[in-house]
């Protein structure tokens, strides 16, 4: 078994490459959507004092629908290809995000914000220069769970031409070859956990004052 | 003219039954120092917060260099008036000199004007520059912060300054230090400062004039040796009562 796969990954290098490059790409991309739809829906649901739920609620109900479904009943709507699976994956991604931002800035201390407006920021100067980072935090932790989250499904996206390293395994799937399903699951699982700790990395830079 | 006027002044909270601030009038001269001293709950912050309108008086008003505040624009009201807040609220990712100077690079201010403003500053308030500046709010000490606190309300160097019990976490010897230096920035620069406290020693000795508050009530505002002499009701004369059992122990100790 692991001369078959070491075989394979002498003879394919190329392909290889590609599938784990365009993983990678698909998978980011998804968080990018998510990130800039999720972080800018949170912070207007935390301003809701109730109305929060209209909000969170199309993305949770959305997010129930498995997303081999999203994939499929896209099809009609978006063919196949990378577009609609960056969408079934943002679609995975957009409520973590969402609901963290929504709960970093909802545990501001009040007195935060009375001592930014006590000295003299303006509101956006309050909103920029303390809500934001006094959130981040938060807000990292939620992409970094849609990120490895995404990082695993995009396996999925093989199934609609979009290529990534689902590819293998669903060639290994039809081919009964057992070597190639392990080396797919492999590289997945171990590209999700390198995700979690490359993302840890950036986090620690950009909080580094948390860390001194 | 009086530098800050209150005139008539209530504020009440939506979930209480009672006014927090209930129908306060004072004038507070051009660099007077004054303490504001009451039990916990009496509306002490609350009437710092009416003066530089965090909060807005349901009744009354209150006139700074005898305009009515409510006309004024906050943001350029909260820039005259430097405020230490009761829980410092330094901004956890900013370094202290960053905390200092954020009002500062907001208006543009060169860098190197700022950077010497921080310095001068936390030299002030008793802390070595070279040692602190470039650290986080999480490396120094509560007492410690709290003077950055009060080198951030300083920055501008404001006419007034509100101040809310900016020497709680501050151990006796280093609290008599900063008192004495503050006091001493305070007739120098002629600020004119609202220093709230619960601590009777601490309101007597830095007051010029001390108002005495409970229950959202003024009920004394006048120089410390007025108030000894003539309690004004049952309750500040069992403040002062209060005070002098402690000095008692002291004397019967020594
Ligand atoms: N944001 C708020 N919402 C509702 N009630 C409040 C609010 N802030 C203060 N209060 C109430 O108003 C009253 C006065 O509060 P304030 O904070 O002015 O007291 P204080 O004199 O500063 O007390 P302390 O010495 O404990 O700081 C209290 O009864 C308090 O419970
Ligand atoms: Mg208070």
């Amino acid at each position: 078994m692991v001369q078959k796969i070491a075989e394979y990954i002498a003879t394919h290098p190329q392909q290889l490459a590609e599938q784990i490059a365009a993983h990678i790409g698909i998978s980011l991309f998804a968080l990018f959507v998510a990130a800039l739809i999720g972080i800018p829906c949170g912070c207007l649901a935390a301003k809701l004092q109730k109305g929060e739920a209209v909000i969170t609620a199309p993305f949770e109900m959305l997010r129930v629908v498995p997303s081999l479904a999203v994939l499929i009943l896209l099809i009609p709507i978006m063919g196949t290809g990378v577009p609609p699976a960056v969408t079934a994956l943002m679609i995975l991604a957009v409520p973590p995000v969402l609901l963290n931002t929504i709960v970093g800035f909802r545990t501001i201390p009040d007195f935060m914000i009375e001592s930014a407006r006590g000295i003299g920021m303006t509101e956006s100067e309050l909103f920029w220069r303390v809500k934001i980072p006094c959130a981040l935090p938060m807000i990292l932790a939620g992409l970094r769970t849609a990120l490895v989250e995404v990082v695993a499904s995009t396996t999925l996206a093989a199934k609609i031409g979009a290529g990534g390293l689902g590819e293998i395994i669903f060639t290994g799937l039809g081919l009964y070859r057992m070597d190639l399903l392990v080396l797919g699951g492999g590289l997945v699982a171990i590209l999700s956990l390198a995700s979690g700790w490359v993302f840890d990395i950036l986090t620690r830079r950009m909080l580094r004052y948390k860390y001194v | 003219m009086p530098i800050i006027q209150y005139d008539n002044v209530c504020k009440k909270f939506d979930n209480s039954g009672r006014l927090a601030v209930d129908h306060v009038s004072a004038q507070i001269e051009k660099g007077e120092f004054i303490t504001i001293l009451g039990s916990s709950g009496c509306g002490k912050t609350t009437l710092l917060k009416l003066t530089n309108r965090l909060y807005d008086p349901d009744e009354g008003k209150v006139l700074v260099d005898g305009e009515n505040i409510a006309n004024v624009d906050p943001v350029a009201l909260r820039r005259r008036l430097g405020y230490v807040i009761q829980q410092v609220g330094l901004f956890p990712h900013m370094t202290i000199r960053d905390n200092i100077t954020v009002i500062p690079q907001l208006m543009k201010w060169d860098k190197k004007r700022m950077d010497e403003r921080a310095d001068e500053l936390l030299t002030l308030v008793g802390l070595a520059p070279s040692e602190y500046r470039d650290r986080y709010p999480h490396q120094l000490s509560g007492g410690q912060q709290q003077r950055v606190g009060l080198a951030r309300a300083l920055v501008l160097d404001p006419e007034i300054l509100l101040m809310d019990e900016p020497f709680g976490a501050i151990d006796a010897i280093t609290r008599l230090n900063l008192q004495n230096e503050f006091m001493k920035i305070q007739e120098g620069l002629g600020k004119t400062i609202l220093f709230v406290t619960h601590d009777i020693n601490e309101a007597f000795k830095l007051g010029s004039r001390v108002m005495v508050m409970n229950e959202g009530k003024l009920l004394q505002f006048d120089t410390p040796a007025e108030i000894v002499k003539n309690p004004a009701d049952s309750f500040v004369r069992s403040l002062i009562e209060a005070a002098r059992s402690q000095e008692e122990f002291w004397e019967n100790v020594r």
